[in-house]
């Protein structure tokens, strides 16, 4: 059992849950409420990690993130050292790869609140934040949930780009999906198997914890 | 407890207390609305769908933001173009009864009337969301969420949500038309009676004019943003300013004639007959044509039997060319020989006993104080107007 590349496959799922759902409740909110030219632009961009081949996205990332491209040297200019084959590097990875399954979630969710509700909030003396905090997110709350279990099983089971841009280093860039492969190249089926059912329970109960607290909502309908 | 702890105080500010809104923009909603409350008052906004009913309603609640307009209320200026000076709904302090009540569905009644009263400490706020509920009649509703309660009971809390936040104006936009007939009625009923111990305005957005009239002191009828006339709803029926207000307030008997002079009297000719007017014609040039309208209940129908009073006043023959019975109402139209039709609304046991059937002939009266003269507008003219 190869305990190092499971912390950093649960290292990395956290994490990348972490900052990117916060930005993704932004973005998704923006994008439900706001009319402007180029939507249609942005939302195929975010998109678009759905449908690339991981190989592909990860290429171009390896490609923006080396010294001398632009992401990689303002990178490298602000904490010193690169992004390729390190555990920022595929964290930054993931966050991108990972952007349309948390924003699209929550950008359907925003668009189901209906409009008048957050007016009445605001007849109701609700400042913006606070109509945000006290009607807004309790009602996208399913969605926020299922965004997070998304962005977490997609990111423990990512391999394409994870090891395009971070190749497959012990203790740093090596996840379980990426040691489960080298098990089997290496012959070792025992292994393997050891590490992909530790990876279907992992994912398993964290999808049944998520859609669980998702799931606990007394005023639903239905 | 007092409601809205509006005690003596708020009728000497009364004056100042009323809620005024002049409204003009060309797109791209055209606007050109002015209209007072005063407080206690009950205005109506009346008028077909896209007449801009609700923009108005949502321009004093300050979710929508007209070119050019001021908005005041109880001596606080909310909106003013000119200064660029916009309130935040937030600082309007207006109560708002959404059309689909707009209640938060993760929120329970009782939190859901708690939500605008979070300036007060939580036991408090408790308390104070309880009377509410006990005011709307929905007193061990409290616990449960919005879709565990009927049409009614859902505006019941909408209503209770919009007074706990001691408005300064009540808002309500089309707050019956989700409901059930049954419940419309009580609603409509519960309204009328809440509306006794309010001391502010109320601004009504209805297209049902006979909710309007049932309800309000004042109606202002509204036609593609214009505000046309405003009014009591009595002064407004049998004194419409316009022949489109009299077709917007579903008024018939809109007719034209011509200014002439009988045996030195001043007379309204109308097909053959020359008709006396207790106002308004001495005015008017010899030879003018003139829209007139006259209301249903100014036409006095002959019993067949014996003399009624108001017979020496315009009368007039006319065959029966339509009766329809509603109910316990049965309006009848008389044709009256030069092509024009009278209408008018009588008991359906008054029309049987008198034998209104198609093709009588009868004598009907047309009261001279009831004829209403519309100098300077022509019935068909303005018919073409609508149209355009």
């Amino acid at each position: 059992m190869d305990w190092s590349a499971l912390s950093v496959s649960l290292r990395l799922a956290v994490f990348t849950c972490l900052i990117l759902l916060p930005i993704a409740i932004w973005l998704g909110r923006s994008l439900a409420y706001a009319r402007f030219r180029g939507k249609g632009l942005c939302e195929a961009l975010i998109a678009l990690p759905l449908v690339l081949p991981p190989t592909v996205l990860g290429f171009y990332l390896l490609l923006s993130f080396g010294r001398d491209a632009p992401v990689g040297s303002f990178w490298a200019g602000m904490t010193g050292s690169g992004l390729n084959f390190t555990f920022s590097g595929i964290l930054l990875a993931s966050l991108i790869a990972n952007l349309p399954f948390a924003v699209q979630p929550i950008q359907r969710a925003f668009e189901h609140v209906p409009h008048n509700l957050r007016e009445a909030a605001w007849c109701s003396g609700l400042s913006p934040r606070q109509t945000l905090l006290r009607i807004e997110l309790p009602l996208v709350w399913p969605g926020i949930m299922s965004a997070a279990a998304l962005t977490f099983a997609h990111t423990l089971g990512e391999f394409g780009v994870i090891l395009m841009v971070g190749g497959a280093i012990d203790g740093e860039t090596r996840t379980l999906a990426i040691a489960i492969y080298d098990r089997v190249q290496a012959f070792d089926e025992q292994g393997a198997a050891q590490m992909s059912a530790l990876l279907l329970l992992v994912s398993f109960i964290t999808l049944g914890l998520v859609y669980g607290l998702a799931g606990r909502r007394r005023w639903a309908r239905g | 407890m007092d409601w809205l702890g509006a005690g003596g105080g708020h009728v000497a500010e009364s004056c100042i207390a009323s809620l005024r809104v002049a409204v003009n923009q060309t797109g791209p909603i055209p606007l050109a609305a002015d209209f007072i409350c005063q407080p206690g008052e009950l205005l109506a906004l009346v008028g077909p769908s896209g007449s801009g009913k609700t923009t108005l309603l949502r321009t004093i609640a300050g979710l929508y933001r007209p070119q050019n307009g001021r908005v005041e209320c109880a001596g606080d200026v909310w909106f003013d173009a000119e200064r660029k000076h916009s309130l935040p709904p937030q600082h309007r302090q207006v109560g708002m009864v959404f059309q689909d009540y707009a209640l938060f569905p993760h929120l329970t009644a009782l939190e859901n009337i708690q939500l605008p009263l979070r300036h007060l400490p939580q036991p408090q706020r408790r308390e104070q969301a309880e009377q509410w509920l006990a005011k709307v009649r929905l007193d061990g509703l409290g616990n449960r969420y919005p879709n565990a309660l009927s049409g009614g009971q859902r505006q019941r809390v909408a209503l209770a949500r919009a007074l706990a936040r001691d408005p300064k104006v009540l808002l309500l936009d089309e707050p019956f038309s989700a409901v059930d007939q049954v419940t419309r009625r009580r609603l409509q009923r519960e309204l009328a009676l809440l509306r006794q111990q309010i001391e502010i305005p109320i601004v009504l957005v209805t297209h049902d004019l006979e909710e309007a009239t049932a309800l309000a002191d004042q109606i202002c009828v509204l036609h593609n943003g214009v505000s046309l006339q405003q009014n009591s709803p009595e002064a407004l029926f049998s004194r419409p300013a316009t022949p489109l207000v009299a077709r917007l307030l579903d008024r018939h008997n809109l007719f034209e004639g011509t200014v002439v002079e009988v045996a030195g009297q001043r007379r309204l000719q109308w097909g053959g007959t020359y008709l006396e007017v207790a106002e308004g014609l001495t005015n008017l040039p010899l030879g003018e044509t003139v829209a007139w309208y006259l209301p249903p209940s100014d036409i006095v129908l002959h019993r067949r039997d014996r003399p009624s009073q108001g017979e020496r006043e315009n009368p007039l023959t006319a065959t029966v060319s339509e009766v329809v019975v509603l109910g316990g109402i049965t309006s009848v139209s008389l044709s009256v020989g030069h092509g024009d039709m009278l209408r008018f609304d009588i008991a359906t046991h008054a029309a049987r006993r008198n034998q209104l059937t198609r093709g009588a002939v009868v004598n009907v009266s047309l009261l001279a104080a009831g004829i209403h003269l519309l100098p300077g507008h022509r019935v068909r003219a303005d018919a073409h107007d609508k149209r355009k």
